[in-house]
């Protein structure tokens, strides 16, 4: 199967989907020249309630549920030995937080990783997925939310400065069933996610959200996007960002595509970033393609701006400081999407690595 | 006892086409205890007195000095002002998105004091100041300003004068957009912190009726940028009665 590799067409840059990324910072994992470690390193933490399974599936066991035009999901596709697969059996409601953890020290070799998660009908679920340590890591989340389910997936992207992270997060969702997905990127050299929903079935509905910040030198990318191709579902994004810093880069794409068939198609796209200083850059392109009159409604709307003064007078005018008010302001933008996190511990450690990056980017 | 003395102020305003004066000389005293109206048509320069005195970076001093007790004000950043016991509430407070009012109200309280305020005291404190003005305890959870009705904007100003215990306030316009019924519990607020504090208030309006709850002890009349006449409250009731049409266009 290596010998694939040959044949993947590796971007030159001039792409429309790489046109953004610093190619020369992808360790490799977009050209095949990276040489990849056999190593798993997601793992579950805690104990699993009943109904919930998290184990590893070889390759043949468990073909790929999409395709993606992504060279490194086809990489992925095509090497990973084995998948790590959590299950959620049908009708069960899980009410403590699924725990997945990656914490890698030190500088080892590139990784590409398989993720199954699988929630069946009418079940109820949150995933949290800590992502932390040193990586060159390639990876495709494939997320399955059965009938009449509801799943949250947290991915946190805490990575060490060093690190390298491209991925796919595909959630295919079937009918009258939602996804809500909190994605957090705070840490990393490069991370390009590509949070991305096909609808199976009428009905189904899914909220995309994220926040990121960027600071000096690094380069955050998503590209979302949502493919409604039924009949009655329903989209939501929201990503917010924040940068500061010389080199600063944060690149947000929203492809909606709403196809003939996708009539009662109701979708609303968001990006709001945050400039905190000079030399950084903030990319923000908002696609919606409409192929239907049919439907209940299609939006989007993207800003980019710096503090606001009037804020910052009014806390300041109160006795707050400005460093302080910056945090509160900077603090408050962020809350909307993190506050949606059911973890305070997590929400709490979140907010106070924004505050140390704010602090380090002396914006 | 303090005195906020201003003098021969001038301000203008930086707008995209450049510069614009606005205020003209301005002599004021105020000291604690005392309440002051300042009372002008629409556009004559009130707000504009009131951010510059509290140090709004859209406005810039051209001309004069403003002290309290001495010290340079135009010197202090926005926030020193505030710790050298000034306050403004505003005609239009700012919403903060994503920042609670109990938060914001803390993180005032820690700067103005030097030090966090005990948790246990400060929730009793708070609650009195958002009971004394018919504030819904749910409020404190709620984001800075978002969503507030004027007002409710109004009373949580005056709830933060009478939690953070300035020495002499400015308020611009808190009795615009209040029925009578808030107009009279507002006013309540801003006579409690007088006499907690022996609170100085320059109190700016447009109109009188808020005079009849919060008693003036001067009336300067406002036109232009600057201070036209000045007189007790009975030259509030010469306004009340002839309007503010003798001094405009001049
Ligand atoms: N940012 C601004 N840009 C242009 N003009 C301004 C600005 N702020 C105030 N002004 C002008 O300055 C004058 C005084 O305004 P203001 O102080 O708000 O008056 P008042 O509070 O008495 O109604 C008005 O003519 C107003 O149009
Ligand atoms: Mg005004």
């Amino acid at each position: 199967m290596a010998l694939l590799t040959t044949n993947y067409l590796t971007p030159t840059g001039r792409e429309e989907a790489w046109r953004f990324t610093p190619l020369r910072r992808l360790s490799g994992l977009h050209d095949g020249s990276v040489s990849i470690t056999d190593r798993k390193s997601l793992s579950s933490t805690g104990t699993l309630q009943k109904g919930v399974t998290f184990q590893r599936v070889s390759r043949e066991l468990l073909s790929p549920q999409s395709v993606s035009e992504d060279v490194i999901v086809q990489r992925v596709h095509a090497e990973a030995n084995d998948i790590a697969l959590l299950e959620i059996a049908p009708n069960t409601k899980v009410s403590e937080i699924i725990h997945l953890q990656r914490l890698l020290t030190g500088p080892l070799g590139a990784e590409l990783s398989r993720v199954r998660i699988s929630i069946a009908e009418n079940s109820q679920a949150t995933v949290l997925v800590e992502n932390s340590g040193e990586v060159v890591l390639g990876e495709d989340i494939e997320i399955y939310v059965g009938k009449g389910a509801e799943l949250t997936f947290i991915s946190l992207q805490e990575w060490d400065s060093a690190s390298v992270y491209a991925a796919r997060h595909h959630a295919m969702v079937d009918k009258d069933a939602s996804f809500t997905s909190i994605t957090v990127t705070i840490g990393g050299s490069l991370v390009r996610v590509l949070p991305t929903v096909d609808f199976l079935a009428p009905n189904s509905s899914a909220e995309l959200l994220g926040v990121y910040f960027a600071t000096e030198g690094q380069h955050f990318e998503h590209r979302i996007h949502v493919d409604h191709g039924v009949p009655n579902a329903k989209s939501r994004v929201n990503f917010k960002g924040a940068l500061a810093g010389d080199g600063a880069h944060t690149v947000w794409i929203g492809d909606v595509l709403i196809r003939s068939a996708a009539e009662g198609t109701d979708t609303y796209e968001l990006n709001r970033n945050l400039l905190l200083s000079d030399g950084a850059r903030a990319d923000s392109v908002p696609n919606l393609e409409i192929e239907t009159g049919e439907i209940v409604g299609a939006g989007h709307a993207s800003t980019t701006g710096r503090f606001d003064d009037e804020q910052l007078f009014y806390l300041m005018s109160r006795g707050i400081k400005m460093d302080d008010a910056r945090r509160l302001v900077v603090r408050g933008f962020f809350a909307e999407i993190i506050s949606k996190i059911p973890n305070e511990t997590v929400q709490e450690r979140l907010m106070n690595r924004i505050d140390d990056e704010l602090t380090k980017a002396g914006a | 006892m303090s005195t906020l003395e201003i003098r021969g102020l001038e301000v203008s305003v930086i707008t995209e086409k450049g510069p614009i004066e606005i205020l003209r000389g301005v002599d004021l005293t105020i000291a604690s205890g005392e309440t002051h109206a300042i009372m002008g048509p629409n556009g004559s320069g009130k707000s504009t007195l009131a951010y510059s005195i509290a140090g709004h970076p859209k406005y810039t001093v051209t001309g004069g000095t403003v002290t309290l007790d001495g010290a340079n004000v135009l010197e202090m950043t926005v926030d020193e002002r505030a710790k050298a016991g000034l306050f403004l509430a505003m005609q239009y407070p700012v919403e903060v998105p994503g920042v609670s009012v109990s938060n914001f109200l803390r993180t005032a309280a820690t700067a103005l004091r030097g030090e966090a305020p005990k948790l246990r005291t400060w929730v009793g404190e708070v609650k009195e100041a958002m009971n004394a003005l018919n504030m819904d305890p749910s409020f404190s959870e709620r984001n800075v300003n978002e969503g507030f009705s004027g007002g409710e904007k109004k009373r949580h100003e005056i709830m933060q004068l009478e939690l953070l215990k300035p020495k002499i306030a400015i308020l611009d316009e808190t009795d615009s957009g209040l029925d009578v019924d808030a107009l009279r519990i507002v006013s309540e607020g801003v006579n409690r912190a007088k006499e907690a504090n022996s609170l100085g208030v320059v109190l700016i309006t447009h109109y009188t009726r808020i005079l009849r709850y919060i008693k003036p002890d001067f009336v300067h009349v406002f036109a232009n940028g600057r201070v036209v006449e000045e007189g007790g409250s009975e030259l509030a009731d010469k306004l009340e009665e002839k309007g503010y049409a003798e001094y405009v266009g001049s």
